[in-house]
C-alpha cells in the first residue's frame, strides 16, 4: 500500500493520532483540576500552572539531560503554585475565583521571565511507546505513536475514581467537597484537605505543561499553551467531576483541537484560524448545552463556588 | 466598609506588590531603586512622559469599565480582551468601508466598535442568564475565540491586499484618525476614556438602575423577591461593559494602528482585570489607578533596556500587585485605626 496516497483517510488518522497527542496536557490539568474541585474549591489558575511547568520541566530537562527530571520538576513547581493558591484561598474573605485569575496571571508572568533563555535551546524530548508497528501505513504508525505519560495519565484517570469511590483519603475529600460543617463535624480540618488536594492538583497541571514543551509540541516558546489550562477547568464540568469522564473529554477536546493542523495535512488551508478556534467554540458550546438556570449541576460538590 | 479603609487598603496592597517585587529584583541582583526610579522617569518625570502614560491610560480605563460594571453585579467578567480585539476589527473595517464622512465617519466607527463589544459581552450575560453558564470561564473562552476570529477576518476575509509584512484591514484615511486633544499630545481616546468613567460612576451610585444592579451583586435572591428584573439588569450590563471594551478597541485603531491588525491583542484586557480589582469596581478610582499602571507600561521598555530585564517584567509586577490586593481583603475590617468609635476603650 502506498503510505503517499490516502488521501482524505489521512484526516481521520490524523485526528486520532492528534486526539491522543494533544489531549495529554488536558488529562492532567483535568484530573488536577477535578481533585481540587472534589475538596470543594476551584483553581482558575491552572492555566498559569501549565505554562510555568511547561517552562521549569523544559528548563530542567535542557539541564540535566534527562527529560524525566524536567517532568519531577515540573510536578513540583505546580504544587509549590498549588500550595500558594491553597495558602491564599485558606485566608477569610479571600475569594478563589479572583485569587485564580491572579496565579493565572502571575504565573504566566514568571514563566515568561525565566523561560526567556530558554527559546532557543533544545531539550531532550520524552519517550513514546510505538503502538502502531502492527501496521504498514506510515500516518497510522506515526498517529499511534503514544506517549508514555498519555499512558500513565490514562491510568491515572482510574486510579483517581477508584481512590474516590473506595478509599479513605477519596472520602476525606469528598465530604469537605459537599460540606465543609460536616467535614468538621467529623473532625476533619477542611483548609489543611483544600490546601493539599489543590497543591496535588497543581502538580497534575505543572506535569501536564511539561508535555507540552518536552513532547508535543514539544519546545518551549510564550504560544506554548493556548488556554488549555482553562479549557480543562471547563472540561472538569462538562465531565461531571468523574475522572474517567474527564479522560474522554480530554480526548473529545485533543481531537477538537487536532481538526485544524489534520485538515491543513491534506491542503485545506482555507479558514485556518476557524479551526483553531474549534476547541474553544466545542468547550463553549458543551458548557451552554449542559449548564442549567435554575438547578444545580448533578454532582457538583457541594462547596464549590461556581456552581452556588 | 468604611471610606478610610476602602482607600487606605488597596494602597497598602499597593505598596506591599511593589515591595515584593522589589524584593524579588533583589533577589535577580537588580537594584529596585534603580528600577523604580526608571518607572518614575519613563512614566512620570517629564511633560512627554506624561503624555505617553496618558495616550496609554485611554483604552485601561475603558476595559477595567469592562471588570468593574459586570463586578457590581457580582459577575467576574475578565474576558475584555474579545471584545476590544473584535470592536477595533468592527472599527477598522466600518472606517474603510464608509469614507468621506468626516467627523461622522469616526462617530459610525465608534458605533460599530461599540456595539459588537455590546454583544460580545452581552452573550456572555445570556449565557450566565438563561443556561447558568460560569461567566469568568465562558468570558475568558469567548477571549481565544474572538483573537482566533480577528486572526480570520484580519488575515483573509478582509486584508488590505498592499499590508504585507503585517496583515492588516485597509488602512484609515487622515479624516478618521482621532486627533489630539487641545493643549498636549494625547489623543481623544483619553476624553473618551474619561467620560465613560465618570457617566458609569453616575449610572452605578447615582440611578435606579446602578441601585438595582447592586442588589443583585450583594443578593440576587432578595432581588428577585423584590421582583427586580435581575435577567435583564444582567444583560443590560454586561452588554454596557462589552461595549466600553468595543470603545478600547476603536481608539486604539483610529488613534494608534490606523488599521486593525494583530497588535490589537496588547493584553489591555488583562491589565484592566488588575486595574478593577485595585480601584475596588468604582469607576472613578479605575481614572488614577488606570493612569498609574498605564505609567508603568510606559516605561517598561526604558526599564527592559536599562536594567537588562526581559519583556515579562511588568507581567510579574502585575501579578505580585494582583495577589497583595486579594490578600488585603482579608484584612478588611481588621484595623481599629479605621474604627475612631472604638479608640476611646482602651
Amino acid at each position: 500500500m502506498n503510505g503517499l496516497d490516502i488521501g482524505w483517510w489521512g484526516v481521520p488518522i490524523a485526528i486520532i493520532g492528534g486526539a491522543i497527542r494533544v489531549s495529554t496536557p488536558f488529562i492532567f490539568v483535568s484530573l488536577g483540576e477535578c481533585l481540587t474541585e472534589r475538596s470543594g474549591r476551584i483553581n482558575l489558575g491552572l492555566e498559569g500552572t501549565l505554562v510555568f511547568g511547561a517552562m521549569a520541566g523544559y528548563a530542567v530537562a535542557f539541564h540535566t539531560g534527562s527529560p524525566w527530571a524536567g517532568v519531577a520538576a515540573a510536578a513540583l513547581a505546580g504544587m509549590l503554585f498549588g500550595l500558594l493558591h491553597g495558602w491564599l484561598c485558606s485566608l477569610p474573605k479571600v475569594n478563589d475565583i479572583a485569587v485564580g485569575i491572579a496565579l493565572m496571571l502571575f504565573g504566566t508572568g514568571i514563566a515568561f521571565f525565566f523561560g526567556k533563555p530558554y527559546i532557543q535551546p533544545v531539550a531532550p524530548d520524552l519517550p513514546a511507546i510505538p503502538l502502531g508497528w502492527w501496521t504498514d501505513i506510515p500516518q497510522l504508525e506515526a498517529a499511534l505513536r503514544v506517549n508514555v505519560l498519555f499512558v500513565i495519565g490514562a491510568i491515572l484517570a482510574f486510579a483517581m475514581a477508584w481512590m474516590f469511590k473506595a478509599t479513605r483519603v477519596g472520602l476525606i475529600v469528598r465530604v469537605v467537597g459537599d460540606s465543609t460543617d460536616a467535614a468538621r463535624a467529623m473532625g476533619l480540618d477542611p483548609n489543611w484537605v483544600r490546601l493539599w488536594s489543590t497543591a496535588a492538583g497543581g502538580a497534575l497541571a505543572g506535569i501536564g505543561g511539561a508535555y507540552l514543551s518536552l513532547y508535543y509540541p514539544g519546545s518551549w516558546n510564550e504560544g506554548i499553551s493556548s488556554g488549555q489550562g482553562l479549557m480543562a477547568v471547563a472540561l472538569v464540568i462538562f465531565a461531571r467531576w468523574n475522572p474517567i469522564n474527564c479522560l474522554w473529554a480530554a480526548l473529545l477536546f485533543g481531537g477538537a483541537g487536532a481538526l485544524g493542523p489534520a485538515l491543513q495535512s491534506v491542503g485545506v488551508s482555507e479558514g485556518y484560524y476557524l479551526f483553531f478556534a474549534a476547541p474553544y467554540v466545542l468547550t463553549l458550546g458543551l458548557l451552554v448545552a449542559t449548564s442549567s438556570p435554575t438547578q444545580a449541576i448533578s454532582g457538583a460538590p457541594g462547596e464549590l463556588s461556581i456552581t452556588k | 466598609m468604611r471610606r478610610s479603609e476602602a482607600v487606605a487598603l488597596p494602597l497598602l496592597a499597593l505598596l506591599a506588590g511593589l515591595a515584593a517585587f522589589g524584593v524579588f529584583l533583589l533577589l535577580l541582583g537588580k537594584s529596585p531603586i534603580e528600577f523604580y526610579g526608571y518607572v518614575y522617569q519613563a512614566g512620570f518625570g517629564s511633560a512627554f512622559s506624561w503624555e505617553n502614560t496618558l495616550s496609554r491610560a485611554a483604552p485601561l480605563l475603558l476595559a477595567a469599565l469592562c471588570v468593574a460594571i459586570p463586578a457590581r453585579l457580582g459577575l467576574v467578567v475578565i474576558g475584555g480582551e474579545g471584545a476590544i480585539v473584535l470592536g477595533g476589527v468592527a472599527a477598522g473595517v466600518t472606517g474603510a468601508s464608509f469614507p468621506g464622512l468626516g467627523i461622522g465617519g469616526i462617530a459610525l466607527m465608534a458605533v460599530a466598535g461599540a456595539l459588537t463589544g455590546a454583544l460580545w459581552i452581552g452573550a456572555v450575560g445570556w449565557m450566565r442568564v438563561r443556561r447558568g453558564v460560569n461567566e469568568t470561564i465562558s468570558s475568558l473562552l469567548m477571549a481565544y475565540i474572538a483573537i482566533a476570529l480577528m486572526n480570520h477576518f484580519v488575515e483573509s476575509v478582509f486584508r488590505d491586499p498592499a499590508s504585507l509584512n503585517k496583515p492588516s484591514t485597509a488602512p484609515l484615511e487622515e479624516a478618521y484618525r482621532l486627533a489630539d486633544m487641545p493643549g498636549m499630545a494625547v489623543h481623544w481616546g483619553l476624553g473618551i476614556g474619561l467620560v465613560a468613567c465618570i457617566v458609569s460612576y453616575i449610572v452605578m451610585e447615582r440611578t435606579t438602575w446602578g441601585f438595582a444592579a447592586r442588589i443583585v451583586g450583594g443578593n440576587v435572591r432578595a432581588a428577585q423577591i423584590q421582583g427586580l428584573p435581575t435577567g435583564r439588569l444582567v444583560l443590560g450590563f454586561t452588554a454596557l461593559a462589552g461595549g466600553f471594551a468595543g470603545l478600547a478597541g476603536m481608539v486604539e485603531v483610529s488613534a494608534v494602528h490606523g488599521s486593525a491588525n494583530g497588535s490589537l491583542a496588547a493584553g489591555y484586557g488583562y491589565t484592566g482585570i488588575l486595574i478593577a480589582f485595585l480601584a475596588r469596581h468604582n469607576a472613578l478610582a479605575i481614572i488614577p489607578v488606570a493612569v498609574l499602571l498605564a505609567g508603568f507600561e510606559a516605561s517598561s521598555g526604558l526599564v527592559q533596556r536599562r536594567l537588562d530585564l526581559p519583556d515579562a517584567t511588568m507581567l510579574v509586577l502585575q501579578g505580585l500587585v494582583f495577589v497583595a490586593i486579594l490578600v488585603s481583603e482579608t484584612l478588611v475590617g481588621r484595623f481599629r485605626l479605621f474604627k475612631p468609635e472604638t479608640w476611646v476603650r482602651a
